[in-house]
């Protein structure tokens, strides 16, 4: 089972995060605060990130495990949904998934119980879409699934 | 609308973002995965055969970054000024909209954007505005 380069992945993630300022609460909201002194670095980071990941993405079709194409295509009221509660957490708090976890090796117990609510969350929203949407899960038998580690995208 | 000069930080930003960018790429290029921080945790909870090991690692890993982030560049642990009531309702709110809106802001933000998904930037736009909103209201409205 592969787990190094996950593990640097992570890693190499965090140390962006703390690089950037990004664990940090209070410049993520003076990103927010359009109306108070306004700190724009956030803007710089997913820029910086975006492009970086873009040229990565130009030679992903060359890799030996090339990600599958976009499966999810719709933009539906689900999507707008999600994002905007989703908006409003990370406007209250300043915390987004990828700080709140790297906020855990701070051993900062506001962290922890940010993350459990978290947790709790997406078991929410699971249980709201088994309710709503069971019939958008598509069966798919084990040997239909192709031998290529090509993965579900957007799985994010 | 008035830039905080102080408190701006192009260089680190930039060198952080950059930092994320290859994150991203590494886990993409050498395990074809997307980087979305709400998604590998999510899949934690829901654990499909051979499917956990590199979710926990990539946690872990983000997880052991503040350490050496403080040895690196004396980085130290942020002041969390959220009451516990708001931690809660805050990440229940994240928790939730990420499962909703498949992705948060490393999924749709980074990621996203970079594959030039126009669903990525729908949900960008969306959670960049309601996020500016929940925090005019609260900071100028209410607070």
């Amino acid at each position: 089972m592969k787990v190094f380069s996950p593990f640097l992945s992570g890693l190499l993630f965090g140390l962006g995060l703390c690089l950037a300022g990004m664990t940090d609460p209070r410049k993520v909201q003076a990103f927010l605060d359009l109306a108070g002194p306004w700190d724009p670095s956030l803007a710089l980071v997913m820029g910086a990130a975006s492009a970086a990941a873009f040229i990565a993405f130009r030679f992903a079709g060359r890799a030996p495990f090339a990600p599958a194409p976009a499966l999810l295509k719709q933009i539906d009221g689900r999507l707008y949904a999600g994002a905007a509660i989703f908006g409003i957490g990370w406007g209250l708090v300043g915390f987004c998934p990828g700080p709140a976890l790297a906020n855990l090796g701070f051993l900062d117990v506001r962290a922890a119980v940010f993350v459990l609510a978290m947790a709790s969350g997406m078991r929410a929203a699971n249980v709201l879409l088994a309710h709503f949407e069971p019939a958008q899960v598509p069966r798919v038998k084990i040997s239909e699934i192709p031998a290529t580690p090509a993965r579900l995208a957007e799985d994010s | 609308m008035q830039v905080d000069w102080a408190h701006f930080t192009p260089a680190s930003a930039l060198g952080g973002g950059a930092l994320i960018g290859l994150a991203a790429t590494l886990l993409l290029l050498r395990d074809g995965r997307i980087l979305g921080a709400a998604g590998i945790f999510a899949g934690l909870a829901q654990p499909k055969t051979g499917d956990f090991a590199w979710r926990l690692a990539f946690v872990g890993g983000l997880m052991v970054s503040p350490a050496l982030a403080a040895l690196l560049w004396g980085v130290t642990a942020p002041q969390i000024a959220a009451s516990p009531n708001l931690l809660i309702v805050g990440g229940f709110l994240v928790g939730l909209g990420a499962r909703l809106g498949n992705g948060c802001t490393s999924g749709h933000g980074v990621c996203g954007l970079a594959r030039l998904s126009k669903r990525s930037l729908a949900a960008s736009l969306t959670f960049m505005a309601t996020g500016v909103a929940t925090v005019f209201v609260f900071r100028h409205l209410l607070g």
